[in-house]
């Protein structure tokens, strides 16, 4: 197990070493280009959206939520 | 210079490096992109079910996602209870007294065995739904944290994230009851959490206005997105597990994209002056659900970042929003003590 981190008895100059340390490894990412990743962002949001009943809305015989008006549920 | 001017110097001269290659890849804006799209239509979503049974408020909800309790949901509430619902007949399945009734966060694992739940007892206890007798019992109380439980999230009926105001995260080992990885890093407390789609991941929101993404098997820290003005206290992925969204007391929720690592778009507008307490997708993620401090839920179509739709139900804040996994409705819990269920 990773030695257990207290935050409290981190030092200053320790938080400021594991922030240094933490750029030094971001600093390094590959990034996309913005227009793929909003392509990309709107296939998926189109892909989904018919099977999306919040978005489409449900028809009411349809909807497992519906008032419950006498009679049994048997589950 | 002193060795602390000559780390924050690094650090700042990193960031900047950061900031440019973000600036590099900016080739479009997601408003731009989605220039030629419809808004969605109004969303008018209806109470069908109020959860009645709590007597005080409530912090936190969490739906069931395996098929045998796609429709059962846990909540907490400082009543001191954790109650597991069926939300078509709106029974309550259990009602789990607990030791502590500070509580702040509860989970519902994958499996439907268990639920976890924290709070300002700075732990997480795992309570086993499906004990010999029927009856619900604690299995593990997991403490180590040094601040309150914000949040906590199951991988599966061995393993918990946990988010604390301690600043960390933590991956734990329920059969043992120990910490298996920390995750340090966050300069503030960690105030929410949520886990990939594939379970690779997490993401953790914090008070030090930045949201952090986690790989956990590497026990390291992927990216740090900024730009909220104030804490963070709700995060989610988006559907595909690519994109991230963030809620904060700024008052605005925000798109940040994983591969491009930055943000894609911010939710806002000039008449919400209040924070976001909660967040959900739909299950297209065509629609943002939101819980603000005005007792509130808006509705943002994500694409063009406009409003479509206003949950008004509950007579106090709205702590909590969640989208059941097959995406056929949503619930919300609030400092009224009440739950609803919306479609």
């Amino acid at each position: 197990m990773p030695g257990v981190i207290n935050m409290d008895e981190l030092t200053d100059v320790d938080k400021a070493e594991m922030e240094r340390d933490q750029k030094k490894i971001e600093v390094k990412l590959e990034r996309w280009l913005t227009s793929k990743c909003c392509t990309e962002f709107m296939e998926a949001v189109q892909a989904g959206v018919e099977e999306d009943t919040l978005v489409k809305g449900i028809a009411e015989d349809k909807n497992p939520f519906k008032e419950l008006k006498g009679g049994c549920v048997v589950c | 210079m002193g060795e602390m001017e000559e780390l924050r110097k690094e650090a700042d001269n990193l960031k900047d490096q950061i900031t440019e290659a973000r600036k590099v890849v900016q080739d479009t804006t997601l408003q731009e992109a989605v220039a030629g799209t419809t808004l969605v239509g109004r969303v008018q979503l209806k109470t069908r079910k109020t959860l009645r049974g709590h007597l005080a408020k409530i912090y936190a909800m969490h739906w069931g996602t395996d098929t045998n309790c796609s429709k059962l949901c846990v909540s907490a509430s400082q009543d001191g209870k954790l109650i597991v619902w069926d939300t078509l007949t709106t029974n309550k399945v259990s009602a789990i007294p607990l030791k502590s009734s500070w509580v702040m966060t509860c989970a519902y694992a994958p499996s439907g065995n268990m639920v976890a739940c924290g709070g300002l007892d700075n732990m997480c206890s795992i309570y086993n739904l499906k004990g010999k007798d029927g009856n619900v019992k604690v299995m593990r109380e997991l403490a180590a944290h040094t601040g309150y439980l914000s949040c906590c999230r199951f991988l599966s009926d061995s393993e918990i994230i946990t988010s604390s105001g301690d600043c960390t995260c933590v991956l734990w080992d329920i059969e043992t009851g120990t910490e298996k990885t920390i995750f340090a890093g966050h300069l503030g407390d960690c105030m929410s959490l949520a886990v990939s789609p594939d379970f690779k991941m997490f993401i953790s929101g914090a008070c030090d206005f930045t949201a952090k993404l986690w790989d956990i098997r590497e026990a390291s820290c992927r990216q740090t997105f900024s730009g909220h003005e104030s804490d963070i206290n709700a995060i989610g992925f988006f559907p595909n597990g690519n994109a991230v969204i963030t809620g904060s007391d700024d008052a605005t929720c925000k798109l940040y994209d994983l591969r491009a690592d930055q943000e894609l778009i911010t939710y806002q507008d000039s008449g919400i002056m209040c924070g976001v307490t909660s967040l959900a997708p739909s299950l297209s993620g065509r629609l943002l659900l939101a819980g603000y401090d005005d007792f509130n839920v808006n509705i943002w179509d994500m694409l063009k970042a406009e409003r479509v739709g206003v949950l008004a139900g509950h007579d106090n804040r709205v702590s909590c929003i969640g989208v059941s996994s097959d995406g056929m409705a949503c619930c919300t819990g609030s400092w009224d003590s009440f739950l609803k269920i919306w479609n």
